[in-house]
């Protein structure tokens, strides 16, 4: 016998996996366009210094209309300029940065936090599952924005604390999906060969259960990046975010919107920018659920 | 199913508790603090001290929390720092406006997401429920902070320069009472709500389509009207029901924005300027009342649920 006739077919690297896993959203059109546009979204993010035609809060002649000249004479507003005469176009770009930043963060903090919490509550079930299920009930009975308010309002407007306040309102809604996936997977083969075994609790939750549920959670991280965004997006529209003056799309749309009946261009553009980038983030995840579903 | 009420009821009445006491804790655990909030920054250090010694601020946490929430049951939440009126007074006129945005709102989204649901699950794949499904992720993708920019920049702005008609922009009520004005506000809120309801609509509408009976009913003849409004419908329109008494709590966050925006004086509005202000006595007001509608809504979403489906009977 050789060799070759007993060994296990090789297994691909887990990087080449995930590769070959993220091709799939090719399939959906809807997921391709998400991408296309988050994608974009990161390149502005990533290349603001060399894309944005003016410094973000370097001032000129106020409310340029779109497309007119700027004070030197040869560069042009290509989206006009605030109350401040500062460059939309260069805000818009150098606020991505800002909103590309703290969702992601904001996202990945409620997740940590969320997830031992789920498979604490599906695995152990009992009292540490009542317990928790009580407590993400409470937090979850207020209305979303009623929480940040009053967060934030109590504890201050800063990156720090708007990721703070994400983690604590969002982790109790991730907790419950994690949750309901454990209840699903635990009573599969592989957790009763792992609990033979005498592996430790929370090694099975880690190594034997999370990795499988890691579809639906793809998806929710998505759609929960969206709302991250609107979210960011409403505090500094409501007066409660970032500080100023680095630009901030929630902001650029508060600050101008006093002007709305003679200059509206000044508001319309970030609207468009958190819209398209909200957008993005649920497409991506309407196609990621329609990929996962087909097989 | 008396039992399950009263069991939900309970449930109900434990998460107002516990909320109740983290607001209290959040908000008035500092007693310093609390005295500096009503007295502003500028009070004396002795002004503070008589202040919360008249006030009870020196008896232990338990005590002061068992009596504020004795007061907060009878409605008493205390005089509102910034408005200089009891709270009491301030909410009902806010709630009343705010209940007309949110009906108005709910009834409209309610109408327009079943209707466009159920034609998108009639037909699952279908290029009509390819665009519905679409086009409710555009709208549920625009945020209200931009949807409401972009609707009175289009009816503010553009619609009066190039037809001369238009909608008012603000919406703060100043001559009365005057339907108009609430016309972009509900725009706002119905279209980010709509496409949630649409969605869960058609997705229940498609499962109830891929049944047995509804195969029967269609094999054995009937009109396809008649299996679409006496066996589909009835059975698909269940789970939108839960979904639209949940949207209530997802409503009380749009009513922030969309209140602020077009400075319509209603319960959203105020808990923003209470928090802004640091308004403590109205803040807890206003987040009690806040959780009271959620956990409310969602209690009776349960509880008609039971009653709907038949398949879950409770003993």
């Amino acid at each position: 016998m050789t060799d070759e006739a007993i060994s296990v077919p090789r297994r691909e690297s887990p990087l080449l996996r995930l590769v070959k896993g993220a091709a799939l959203i090719r399939e959906s059109w809807v997921g391709m366009i998400g991408l296309v546009i988050i994608i974009f979204w990161i390149l502005c993010a990533l290349l603001a210094d060399i894309l944005a035609p003016f410094p973000p809060n370097a001032t000129g002649a106020a409310m340029t209309l779109p497309g007119g000249p700027a004070a030197d004479g040869t560069s042009v507003h290509w989206l006009g300029t605030d109350h401040l005469g500062r460059d939309i176009l260069s805000r818009i770009i150098h606020g991505s940065r800002q909103v590309l930043l703290y969702a992601p963060l904001a996202t990945f903090c409620a997740y940590v936090v969320g997830i031992p919490m789920g498979l604490a509550a599906g695995y152990r079930r009992g009292l540490t599952d009542d317990v928790l299920s009580f407590i993400a009930n409470v937090i979850l009975s207020f209305p979303v924005l009623v929480l940040y308010v009053i967060i934030i309002a109590t504890i201050g407007a800063s990156g720090i604390n708007i990721v703070i306040a994400v983690t604590f309102a969002s982790a109790p809604g991730i907790m419950r999906i994690v949750r309901g996936l454990v209840l699903d997977l635990r009573n599969r083969e592989y957790v009763f060969a792992a609990e033979t075994r005498g592996e430790s609790a929370w090694r099975i939750m880690m190594i034997e259960i999370l990795p499988n549920a890691r579809g639906p959670l793809i998806v929710d991280s998505c759609l929960r990046l969206g709302y991250v965004i609107i979210t960011i997006g409403t505090l500094g529209f409501l007066g409660l975010g970032l500080p100023p003056p680095d630009p901030d799309w929630g902001g650029m749309i508060t600050e101008t919107r006093s002007f709305i009946t003679f200059m509206p261009h000044m508001v319309v553009f970030p609207c468009l920018a958190i819209s398209s980038l909200v957008l993005g983030f649920n497409l991506l995840a309407d196609g990621l659920r329609e990929v996962s579903l087909r097989d | 199913m008396l039992i399950f009420i009263a069991r939900r009821i309970g449930t109900m009445v434990l998460t107002m508790l516990v909320v109740s006491l983290l607001l209290f804790l959040l908000l008035e655990i500092n007693v310093e603090g609390v005295a500096i909030k009503v007295l502003g920054a500028y009070s004396s250090e002795q002004q503070r001290e008589i202040w919360l010694e008249n006030n009870g601020y020196f008896d232990p946490l338990p005590v002061r929390y068992a009596r504020w929430l004795g007061n907060a049951v009878v409605g008493d939440f205390g005089d509102s720092v910034r408005f200089k009126v009891p709270v009491s007074e301030l909410l009902p006129d806010r709630i009343w406006n705010t209940a007309i945005l949110g009906f108005w709102t709910l009834l409209i989204a309610s109408i327009v997401g079943l209707f466009l649901g159920v034609i998108a699950g009639m037909r699952e794949g279908s290029g009509l429920d390819r665009t519905v499904s679409v086009g409710s992720i555009v709208t549920t993708s625009i945020p209200e902070i931009a949807s409401a920019p972009l609707l009175a920049a289009l009816f503010v702005f553009y619609l009066p320069q190039t037809i001369g008609w238009g909608l008012p922009g603000t919406s703060s009520m100043a001559g009365g009472f005057d339907w108009v004005q609430l016309i972009l506000p509900i725009t706002v809120l119905v279209l980010y709500d709509f496409g949630y309801i649409a969605r869960m609509t058609r997705a229940s509408m498609a499962e109830v389509m891929m049944t047995h009976y509804i195969r029967t009913a269609v094999l054995k003849g009937l009109p396809y009207g008649t299996v679409i409004r006496k066996h589909a419908l009835r059975n698909a329109l269940i789970a939108p029901f839960t979904v639209i008494m949940l949207q209530i709590n997802w409503l009380l966050s749009g009513v922030i924005v969309v209140e602020y925006f077009f400075a319509y004086k209603g319960f959203g509005s105020l808990l923003l300027e209470a928090s802004l202000n640091q308004d403590i006595f109205l803040i807890e007001a206003c987040a009690m009342v806040a959780v009271f509608v959620a956990v409310g809504t969602q209690t009776l979403a349960d509880i008609g649920y039971t009653y709907l489906n038949p398949r879950i009977r409770f003993s």
